[in-house]
């Protein structure tokens, strides 16, 4: 998944040889961040990316944030209703279940 | 591998976690127990009409396929292998025949369904762009370029376990339901009925990397729509006149 900013990097200014030779302790923007974050929830960051997102969260309020509100964001979808089955199709359902039993019985 | 830093393993109110095992939950089928049935069509049924509502376009279909689903759970229990979790399995079941209730319907399957892979395939993937506006950010040529030039504020009228007022919950539904049809397929299966990355993309056929492109998009829209509502004190209604 670092591939995605290896190659946004290509269309930005030329980079010194020192510092393309050490791109992966190259601090993290917020731009690219906040791209990250849902590969960062779900563990699927290889470590050393995970320790360049820890090390800016720590040091940014506005990530620190970014981050937060996202979690928030999946825990406000995790409080919208259920769409439940009508009592009929539920009825009908349950009434299946004991025909089913009696058949395979 | 980081550990999921929160929301990951979350399984609210379906039969998961500390609901019976798999194993015990078939047997309890096989000998006919009532109860077991009812709670399970209980606890899976709104993700099941959800997941058909993707491919159909009637709550009312949505429903037959649901029922016809259950009766496929009920006929395929004893051949039922263990493989997947019961659930996904009969997840999977509603897909396909939502698919095929689809194609009666005339209308396109809504995301990509295996095989097709990357933004720009099939599907409504969405394209490479960012998932936040660059406007938000300092642009390249400026001393802090890509660092925050509108920084999120947070959002101090949503405590932690806070009931949702009315309008709050419907900014957020809103929020949702205008979502790209597979967006809104994988938030919901992931952040509503707490499914795992591994089996949503058992069920929609989707790969892991696209799974969570679709996911991070979902995730970035729903916050961005929302930001405005609760930076304001609308979840309260406390704050505005």
């Amino acid at each position: 998944m670092r591939t995605w900013w290896r190659s946004r990097r290509k269309g930005g200014p030329a980079r010194s040889r020192k510092e393309r030779s050490g791109p992966q302790s190259r601090p993290l923007s917020c731009q690219e961040l906040v791209e990250l974050v849902t590969d960062y929830l779900d563990g699927a960051l290889d470590a050393e990316t995970v320790a360049r997102f820890d090390e800016h969260i720590a040091g940014c309020d506005g990530c620190a944030t970014y981050v937060e509100q996202i979690r928030q964001t999946a825990r406000l979808v995790g409080k919208l209703d259920e769409r439940h089955l009508s009592a009929p199709a539920r009825s009908r359902l349950l009434e299946a279940f004991r025909d089913w039993k009696r058949t395979t019985q | 591998m980081a550990p999921p830093p929160g929301g990951d393993d979350r399984s609210p109110g379906t039969a998961t976690g500390t609901g019976p095992g798999d194993g015990e939950l078939v047997a309890a089928l096989m000998a006919g127990d009532d109860d077991a049935f009812a709670r399970i069509v209980d606890a899976w049924s709104p993700s099941m009409l959800r997941l058909a509502r993707y491919y159909v376009n009637s709550d009312s279909v949505a429903e037959d396929v649901v029922q016809e689903a259950w009766l496929g759970v009920l006929r395929g229990l004893d051949r039922f292998e263990g493989r997947s979790r019961l659930r996904t399995w009969a997840l999977r079941i509603v897909a396909n025949i939502a698919k095929t209730a689809a194609q009666k319907e005339r209308r396109a399957v809504p995301f990509a369904t295996g095989g097709t892979e990357g933004p720009g395939g099939s599907g409504d993937l969405p394209g490479p762009g960012p998932s936040v506006p660059p406007s938000r950010f300092w642009p390249a040529g400026e001393p802090r370029a890509g660092a925050w030039r509108t920084p999120p504020h947070p959002w101090p009228s949503l405590p932690e376990d806070e009931v949702l007022s009315t309008e709050a919950v419907e900014v957020v539904r809103q929020a949702v339901a205008v979502l790209p049809e597979g967006q809104r397929a994988v938030i919901e299966l992931r952040d509503l009925d707490g499914y795992d990355a591994a089996e949503v993309c058992d069920v929609l056929g989707l790969t892991p990397v696209n799974q969570r492109v679709l996911l991070h998009r979902a995730r970035a829209t729903v916050r961005a729509t929302v930001e405005p509502y609760f930076a304001e004190g609308v979840v309260s209604g406390e704050r505005r006149p």
